[in-house]
């Protein structure tokens, strides 16, 4: 019968949600107060309207076992102006990076490496050279660990969005 | 609309439509302290008379006290309180209720949106601070936007699962101009509480509960928001289930009922906690497995199935994952349940109340009397059985507290005001105000400690202003007692700064104020204080001083499992 502290797998797992909340009263920082309060994570988290509504998606990353991640679902919807949250099963992912890197490094190879991950030389100036990608998550932090070599002056990501199949 | 607008176009200031839609909501009273920052709004409350203003000594006291008006009345409880250190002071009182899930909108003034963000005077972000302690909250740049929020505002506080709203509403929007329609209707996609249980998911569980051996209902605060005690005790009476109850649940079976085995927990009785842990069948209407509630949790209810029954999904298998989650409004459920009760075939559970009873009788809710020294518990049972039903109960937090839960002859719901979830000391005196304030026919009592009645004791000329009279019993052990009790038990009686040697004299506290002061120690000056207190219509002090070294037992320590009781050692007397 219960044995109530083991209820839920305590293995840990990834869960990506898209919270679906109206663009209102300072809806995000209820959503990342309510990651802090209660001692969620949160891996990755992308905002934006949702284009001709009056909502916005909110895409969260968040690790944790099955029991937090139920908690979390069920108190993000509690709140006021959450209309929804998706918890994706089989989801498109992407996330996108800028690396730049001095104008010293060889820029055919680098130029192959980032077409490898579906990406291209942005920019070069006289002292840098910027190249963007954009992939599946797990695919973007090979790219930025290939990347490692060549020095990076700065890596900006963008975090992930999501959207089911 | 009684407002004169003082424009040709029709419009109402900011702070006139705060008045008409409060005057909408059928407020008549609102607990409040003014300041810079919601003069205008004061300005209009000087001009009205639709409702009453009770100036308290201090905010935190005016929101406890429009909380407990809430609680005892079951309407939403209004506070208005300034920008700064005014809506700081009321942050304790929004968050008690909001762990008690108490409905009440709280308007707080804020510096003029021009200025917010440039650390002006009295500025502080106060929807920043309250956003963790309230159900929702609002700051209004926009007075267009006002009706709107103040509207869902209300909306928001009493439906679903209750709770305090915030509203934060800077100067310059409480003068400007706007239309006023409160008949309008906002949309609110966002928000839409389950309020009806899932049918076959009902007689599942019904079917269930029908088939098992050893059921017990498991009562919380949600039954006495829902107000569905009737249909509570119809279905114990109609199935013979035995119940207990949470401390926030206290009153919803009356006190006498053969079917109440009284209050479970860190200090529930003992019957409670056994039927708690040999129960093969959880029942729980409208309570959250607290951890007050559960004791050590992998131990916690070990051959028990589950029917948890609560409005806010996330309440459940937050902590206890149910076999039946049923989401819904307990009074809709509870008529959900009732209509299919007599489908079902219950077994025959008088065996099962028989033991409990056995439990009971075998450490039954005791003390022991000492002829030199007032019993706190006697206390509390002798007013009971003086005032009865006729008193509404206050307490603020500590060992009177659960001395009241345990020995007060409880026999309604909202007639037990507590700060349960957040333990809150100091909100007894302002319950009681505002409990009077809610039911003016009734004797409002607050039960209180040496250490909880000196953290709001200035709001006894409040009580004397507004002729709120009401009795405070300062059961007076010269100790925070229940920490006290903690390091007797847990830290070899090192007594950390919980010795209250020095002391007000209560009396002559309570004569500067208005109100009439008694010094106790037998229990025929007892009586007699009680009987003269409640003559005398006045905010009365009653000091009654105790055994120092009282303990509340039954207790369940930290970590332990419910069935792992401290119980009081049987000896000669005690009763």
């Amino acid at each position: 019968m219960n044995n109530f502290k083991d209820f839920y797998s305590k293995e840990e797992k990834r869960e990506v949600l898209s919270v679906i909340v109206i663009n209102r009263e300072s809806v995000l920082s209820r959503i990342v107060d309510l990651f802090s309060a209660r001692g969620y994570n949160i891996d990755s988290l992308t905002v934006a309207p949702i284009p001709n509504s009056e909502y916005s998606r909110i895409t969260i990353i968040t690790v944790g076992v099955a029991r937090v991640i139920d908690q979390i679902v069920k108190q993000l919807n509690k709140l006021v102006p959450v209309l929804k949250v998706i918890e994706h099963k089989d989801a498109i992912e992407k996330d996108t990076v800028l690396i730049k890197v001095p104008i010293e490094e060889n820029l055919s190879d680098i130029d192959v490496i980032a077409r490898a991950y579906n990406g291209a030389i942005q920019n070069v100036t006289h002292d840098a050279v910027v190249i963007s990608a954009t992939d599946e998550p797990h695919r973007i932090e090979n790219f930025v660990n290939i990347m490692a070599k060549y020095k990076p002056l700065e890596i900006v990501r963008s975090g992930v969005v999501a959207m089911e199949r | 609309m009684s407002y004169k607008s003082n424009n040709t176009s029709g419009q109402l200031t900011g702070s006139q439509i705060v008045i008409e839609a409060l005057r909408r909501e059928n407020t008549e009273v609102v607990f409040g302290y003014p300041g810079g920052a919601i003069m205008n709004v004061y300005d209009e409350i000087y001009k009205q008379d639709h409702f009453q203003h009770i100036l308290t000594k201090h905010e935190q006291a005016a929101v406890h006290a429009a909380d407990a008006y809430a609680r005892s009345s079951g309407k939403v409880g209004v506070a208005i309180v300034t920008s700064g250190p005014g809506f700081t002071n009321a942050v304790t009182g929004l968050a008690t209720a909001y762990t008690d899930s108490i409905p009440m909108v709280v308007i707080s003034g804020q510096v003029p949106t021009a200025v917010i963000g440039t650390d002006a005077f009295q500025e502080i972000d106060a929807v920043g601070i309250s956003r963790p302690c309230t159900k929702h909250n609002f700051l209004v740049n926009d007075v267009n936007d006002l009706t709107r929020v103040l509207k869902i505002a209300f909306h928001i506080a009493k439906t679903g699962r209750p709770g305090p709203v915030h509203i934060d509403l800077p100067k310059d929007v409480s003068a400007d101009l706007a239309d006023f329609n409160y008949d309008q209707e906002f949309e609110l996609p966002t928000y839409k509480p389950t309020t009806k249980g899932n049918i076959r998911q009902i007689k599942a569980a019904l079917k269930h509960i029908s088939e098992a051996k050893r059921p017990v209902l498991y009562i919380g605060g949600g039954a006495v928001l829902s107000n569905c005690y009737e249909d509570i005790r119809e279905f114990a009476h109609q199935t013979k289930i035995p119940v207990v109850e949470t401390l926030m649940a206290r009153g919803i079976m009356r006190h006498d009922d053969d079917l109440l085995f009284g209050m479970l927990g860190m200090h529930g009785e003992y019957a409670a906690n056994m039927a708690m842990s040999e129960t093969d069948m959880i029942i729980c209407f409208g309570a959250r497995f607290d951890d007050r509630v559960t004791g050590r949790l992998d131990t916690f209810a070990k051959k028990a199935h589950v029917v948890h029954v609560d409005i806010d999904p996330a309440s459940i298998a937050k902590i206890v994952k149910p076999n039946y989650p049923i989401v819904g409004d307990l009074a809709i459920v509870m008529k959900q349940i009732l209509e299919h009760t007599k489908d079902f075939e219950f077994n025959d559970y008088t065996p099962w109340v028989e033991k409990l009873h056995g439990y009971r009788k075998e450490h039954p809710l005791a003390y022991h009397e000492d002829s030199d020294r007032l019993k706190p518990q006697w206390v509390i049972q002798r007013t009971g059985e003086l005032l009865g039903d006729d008193a509404l109960i206050s307490t603020d937090v500590g060992q009177h507290q659960m001395w009241t839960a345990q020995f007060y002859p409880f026999n309604y719901p909202r007639q037990w005001m507590t700060s349960g979830g957040l333990g809150t000391m100091g909100v007894g005196l302002p319950y009681a105000m505002g409990t009077k304030r809610a039911n003016p026919d009734k004797i409002s009592v607050n039960f209180t400690g040496d250490g909880s009645i000196m953290m709001n004791i200035q709001e006894i000329i409040t009580c004397t202003q507004y002729n709120l009279p009401h009795i405070n019993i300062i059961l007076n052990n010269n100790y925070l007692g229940m920490v006290r009790q903690w390091q007797t038990r847990f830290y070899e009686d090192r007594l950390s700064e919980t010795n209250l040697e020095i002391q007000a004299d209560f009396t002559m506290l309570a004569q500067s104020m208005g109100g009439v002061g008694y010094k106790v120690h037998t229990k025929e000056e007892f009586d007699a204080a009680l009987k003269d207190a409640v003559a005398s219509n006045k905010v009365a002090m009653i000091e009654v001083i105790i055994d120092r070294r009282e303990e509340v037992l039954p207790m369940v320590p930290n970590g332990h499992a419910l069935d792992e009781m401290l119980l009081l050692e049987k000896s000669q007397g005690a009763k």
